[in-house]
């Protein structure tokens, strides 16, 4: 046990913790944006509504909504504990840092882009999931799906939502952009054969899932979807 | 006495030991030579300043050839300042232009606590490198040499991650403090060697045991360490590390 | 001539061969209970001190070390790039312990000691077996086998090299084997520490006063036995390719308590150095004698020659090594390397705006390695710029480090132009006397590698430093000390507030109080520079008569003036870089008037000590064997004042001859 809580406490044991919730974070990101991507249909949202309603009462994914909660509060403490540790590291910080010359501005600024990610996450939590988990949606569509689709579209007439989730698209396409490959690297898949192509596939995730994302709002306020 | 026509303007983090609150002074660095070294640059400031009557500045420096990794300072926000591949001991001041102000400050740590002015202490290096940092093998108990054949690629590898000078630029570069490079360096460098193999679990577990315990930060792959190292030591080094850490830590 | 009675080398009998086994198997041992209560003070953590204090911290010994920097690791073995000897024959190219030895004594011009010189060509493979082991990765051989390439003063390939850094990879394996000890607590590391002086009780070394230099406190050490492994002192000349803080001040202290100081006007000046740039230059850059392997050295033919080295037409250039010494070409041993650069540039051939260089040239291998690369890889027919390509790469690959430096340095492209080179100190063969169990004159005293004066001669044949270095620390001083330790086993460790450890405590302070009163008007770099100047015209590469004895009244001189003028700013309890400076300075300045005095009683051209007036017709040195084939052992008789005590040498299985690389 004890050799089990040394590995966790390790630096290497939370960066790993990092890079694992971190990974299962996108996978999530992936389905999320699958399924909302039904909206493009432009089918009145009569798709998505059978997608979301499956999301909201299948209990397997029930269940791992509960995982992926796990997950994220578990990314988000480690950061702030390793944000601790970190500003333990240096108790005098330099009077002139030339960050440009050795690195990316966004990885030196996971933690700023992390929070950012926070903000917008609990603000769209309380458009959407609190609605449809706990406050109820309002009616149902034609198939008698409940109509999360058209929360979307009432939402989204609100010419600040719409701005707030490109920024916070901005926000998670840099974060993820570190942090893909990031992930790969502090669970040691290194290789020199392979690196490059994780960094390839990182860096198109990282611009099409947020691109995705963005579009929705974009298109809904712009009516090109009905 | 005059060696060339280059003013500078130095502002230079000056701090008496390490009890004491430190602060910036200002100095100026007349008759500078495009040839001289950063650190010949001091030489000619510190000598004037004994002249005056003042204290000089103090700093870390050897052998003056980019390797015994002595010398350190954080020069205009990057550990041995603007150029790639060097130490401070190799930069030359044709790298800086005439009117220039250059800021000068100490490696910043709380690993390396500093002992004067830009001096700091690094032995938290030298404790890493007790808990795990060698082959066990007493004098007198090796076979010939060429019993262990070591193919010419993994040879080379461990070469390189064993370039590294223990100079501590990885971790004034982080901008958390880690010590990851310099560790993972010497990890990996008896990792790929049939004659570190047999200890390698160990090792891992304890060097970064260690490594934890000296209070360095942790490391957020921004590469910066990789970037700055005069020696080039290579990130995959890391990730050897990291491999070597969870399956010594899984099994 | 007869030896000194004060001078018992104590030379094991038997045949050159068995000297060493049998001694080895005969010497006095301690037992392991006893040895945890005997302990061990080893000053300096380079190649020698690191292995020894290593090893002997393995045997079971309580070991302290102490070096003035802030890591064991940055021991001034760290620069050292070319190689490492040992007598392998792994190439199959007649190589022997014999061979090794014989080169040896041969390129030290026959002033080396027959039996340390065999012991160390003995011990030889065991250092790269015991690196091997240790995880220092050598280059190697696609089939895994290690690679070796030549070095100067020999015809076989037996240096074995980690790429342009083999010091570096050697003391890190040194240092990682004193780092597991001092995890094991069996070794005491006193970083940022500098010996002050010994203390000496009836008769033996007993401990040390050393000066913490981040406090500037000072500290009584008690050991049975004191190693010093402090290196050589090139540093007396101010410019040398030696690590700014590399000093003589530990072996000067105890050449003033009685240790006799051998050979000390023996300084080998290594041929290839960056040359210098100016006056603001503070230490010397040597480009490694493996670039002798490819590079051809020359100058031109004509006088005053202003073009640049690629205008030159091959047939306006004068290769002199290759004209001089067929035989050996370019891979001459360092003596006479450098002594023909200085030659050629004093008779007005120098290239370079100081007109004190000579070039090396890389193009014409570039282009042999370019054709065999092409047809390696099946080219036909190559372009010129194919074949340059392809050279430099192969070119790069063995020396990328070393051109990487130039460039940093000079700011020209050595791929391009050829680059400049002159001679620069770089190592001293001369150091404290030591019997074959490398004891110094004062029982207890012991002192390894560079620090001693045993093993080259009169000039040091490259690659072998980092051989003998480790040879003493691994494979001699854990045998030779059992012979003086088992006599100790009932000596209680001495309390440090015996009145010896007081007294030279007291002296020490009162150094520092006189350094730190003065307040004179003069930094110690200007004193330092003074006298390196002196000690380079007149006591380097060329030496003379009359200029001898005028620098040995300049260095009085100077040593008069320093203790009435120098500064030393700051305070004595803290960190005071120019404190330390100080002390080495005062003591460099005493060295120096010894080295000119040693220089001017030789009166021959040995290794690195040529005598102007000591040569033949066509400028080779002149060995005088009937009057001076002795090592020249002097004892400190107070301020200025040195007695010469002669260990003669005696050549029972080399024909002494003289030494010819035509």
């Amino acid at each position: 046990m004890s050799k089990k809580s040394g590995f966790l406490y390790s630096s290497i044991g939370k960066k790993i913790i990092m890079g694992l919730t971190g990974l299962f974070l996108i996978a999530f990101l992936l389905v999320h944006c699958f399924v909302n991507s039904l909206i493009f249909l432009n089918d009145g949202g009569l798709t998505f509504n059978v997608g979301a309603a499956f999301m909201a009462t299948n209990w397997l994914i029930r269940f791992g909504e509960i995982v992926l909660f796990a997950g994220l509060i578990l990314h988000i403490v480690q950061a702030l504990v390793l944000t601790l540790d970190n500003k333990k590291a240096r108790p005098i910080g330099y009077d002139q840092v030339n960050g440009a010359a050795n690195s990316k501005w966004y990885s030196r600024s996971m933690g700023l882009l992390g929070t950012l990610l926070l903000i917008f996450l609990i603000i769209h939590l309380a458009h959407f999931w609190l609605k449809s988990r706990f406050t109820g949606l309002p009616g149902e569509d034609a198939n008698g799906n409940e109509n999360l689709y058209k929360v979307m579209q009432t939402t989204f007439t609100q010419m600040w939502v719409v701005i707030l989730y490109c920024l916070s698209m901005i926000s998670l396409a840099y974060h993820l952009m570190h942090g893909f490959q990031s992930a790969f690297q502090t669970l040691g898949l290194n290789h020199k054969k392979y690196t490059p192509l994780i960094k390839k596939i990182g860096l198109i995730l990282s611009i099409l899932i947020p691109f995705i994302f963005a579009l929705m709002p974009l298109a809904m306020h712009f009516g090109l979807i009905l | 006495m005059s060696h060339g026509n280059m003013n500078l303007t130095l502002k230079v983090w000056k701090q008496k030991n390490k009890n004491e609150k430190g602060r910036f002074e200002t100095y100026m660095a007349k008759g500078i030579s495009p040839d001289m070294s950063f650190l010949e640059m001091f030489d000619v400031v510190n000598e004037q300043l004994i002249n005056e009557g003042k204290e000089p500045i103090a700093f870390d420096h050897d052998c003056r050839e980019g390797i015994c990794g002595m010398c350190s300072m954080y020069i205009n926000g990057r550990p041995h300042g603007p150029k790639e591949g060097i130490t401070t001991c190799q930069l030359h001041m044709r790298s800086f232009k005439d009117g220039d102000t250059i800021v000068v400050e100490p490696w910043r740590s709380a690993a390396f606590p500093v002992i004067k002015d830009l001096a700091v202490d690094r032995s938290s290096f030298d404790r890493i490198m007790a808990s795990g940092g060698f082959v066990s093998v007493n004098t007198g108990n090796a076979k010939d040499a060429n019993n262990i054949l070591i193919p010419k690629d993994d040879a080379d590898d461990a070469f390189n991650a064993a370039a590294c000078i223990g100079c501590g630029a990885c971790v004034a570069a982080c901008k958390n403090s880690s010590a990851m490079l310099f560790v993972s360096a010497k990890v990996s460098q008896l990792a790929l060697l049939p004659q570190g193999k047999i200890e390698a679990k160990a090792r891992v577990l304890n060097m970064v045991k260690q490594m934890d315990e000296e209070g360095f930060g942790n490391c957020t792959n921004t590469g910066a360490c990789e970037a700055e190292c005069p020696k080039g030591i290579s990130l995959e080094n890391i990730a050897r590390m990291n491999r070597e850490y969870l399956s010594a830590s899984l099994t | 001539m007869a030896s000194s009675p004060k001078l018992n080398a104590k030379i094991p009998e038997g045949t050159i061969e068995n000297k060493w086994t049998k001694y080895r198997s005969t010497v006095h041992l301690v037992n392991p209970s006893n040895k945890r209560s005997l302990e061990v003070i080893v000053v300096g953590s380079g190649l020698a001190g690191a292995s020894a204090a290593a090893s002997l911290a393995e045997m079971g010994y309580k070991v302290k070390v102490l070096y003035f920097q802030d890591s064991p690791r940055r021991a001034h073995s760290i620069a050292a790039q070319g190689g490492v000897n040992a007598a392998k024959n792994y190439q199959n190219d007649g190589d022997s312990v014999y061979r090794l030895f014989y080169d040896t004594i041969k390129g030290g011009d026959y002033r080396a000691r027959e039996a340390n010189v065999h012991r160390l060509a003995e011990v030889s493979g065991a250092i790269i077996d015991q690196c091997v082991a240790q995880g220092v990765p050598f280059a190697r051989e696609y089939g895994g086998t290690l690679s070796n390439r030549s070095f100067g003063g020999t015809q076989v390939q037996r240096t074995f090299y980690a790429a342009g850094q083999t010091g570096q990879q050697l003391l890190l394996g040194a240092y990682s084997a004193l780092q597991r000890q001092v995890g094991m607590g069996a070794v005491q590391l006193l970083a940022r520490h500098e010996m002050m002086d010994v203390v000496n009780i009836d008769g033996k070394c007993r401990g040390i006063i050393a000066r913490d230099l981040v406090t500037g406190k000072l500290e009584r050490h008690f050991g049975h036995a004191v190693l010093l492994c402090t290196g050589g002192y090139g540093n007396v000349f101010y410019l040398s390719t030696n690590a700014m803080g590399s000093n003589v001040t530990a072996i000067w202290k105890a050449h003033k308590k009685g240790a006799f100081f051998g050979n000390p006007c023996y300084t080998q000046i290594h041929p290839t150095c960056i040359p210098v740039s100016g006056d603001h230059q503070s230490k010397l850059t040597l480009m490694s004698e493996s670039l002798r392997n490819d590079g051809r050295i020359w100058v031109p033919k004509k006088q005053n020659d202003t073009r640049k080295g690629t205008d030159i037409p091959e047939e306006e250039r004068d290769y002199y090594l290759e004209r001089r010494y067929p035989a050996f070409g370019n891979l001459v041993p360092r003596d006479v390397a450098s002594r023909a650069a200085k030659e050629r540039c004093d008779a007005g051939y120098g290239v370079g705006s100081s007109k004190m260089a000579v070039f090396l040239d890389f193009a014409a291998n570039t282009e042999r390695y370019g054709k065999i690369e092409a047809s390696k890889q099946n080219i036909h027919n190559p372009s010129k710029e194919q074949i340059i390509k392809l050279g430099k790469d192969v070119i790069k690959e063995k020396y990328g480090n070393l051109f990487d430096m130039y460039k940093q340095i000079t700011g020209e492209d050595p791929y391009e132009v050829p680059m400049r080179i002159y001679p620069a100190v770089h190592y001293t063969m001369g150091g404290l006397w030591v019997d074959y169990n490398l004891m110094t004159t004062i029982p207890g005293l012991y002192a390894l590698g560079e620090a001693n004066f045993s093993d080259h001669g009169a000039n040091r044949l490259g690659a072998s430093a980092l051989m003998q270095g480790l040879a003493d620390g691994y494979f001699v001083i854990p045998y030779t000390i059992g012979d003086y330790l088992a006599e100790e086993i009932r000596t209680k460790s001495i309390p440090t507030d015996n009145d010896a450890f007081a007294k030279a405590e007291a002296e020490v302070q009162d150094r520092i109080t006189k350094l730190m009163g003065i307040r004179g008007t003069k930094s110690v770099d200007h004193f330092h520079k003074r006298l390196g100047k002196i000690m380079w015209d007149k006591c380097g590469m060329g030496r003379n008569k009359e200029g001898l004895t005028s620098a040995i009244s300049e260095i009085q001189k100077i040593r008069e003036e320093f203790w009435k003028d120098v500064r030393v700013p700051g305070d004595a309890n803290e960190f005071n870089p120019e404190l330390e400076k100080a002390h080495r300075v005062a003591d460099f300045i005493e060295l120096g008037e010894l080295m000119c005095k040693d220089a001017l009683h030789r009166d021959e051209s040995c290794g690195g000590h040529f005598r102007d007036e000591y040569q033949t017709l066509e400028g080779e040195a002149m060995r005088d064997d009937e009057n001076f084939a002795y090592v020249a052992a002097w004892e400190f008789k107070g301020e200025g004042n040195f007695e010469l005590h002669k260990e003669e040498l005696k050549y029972e299985n080399i024909k002494i001859a003289a030494r010819s690389y035509k």
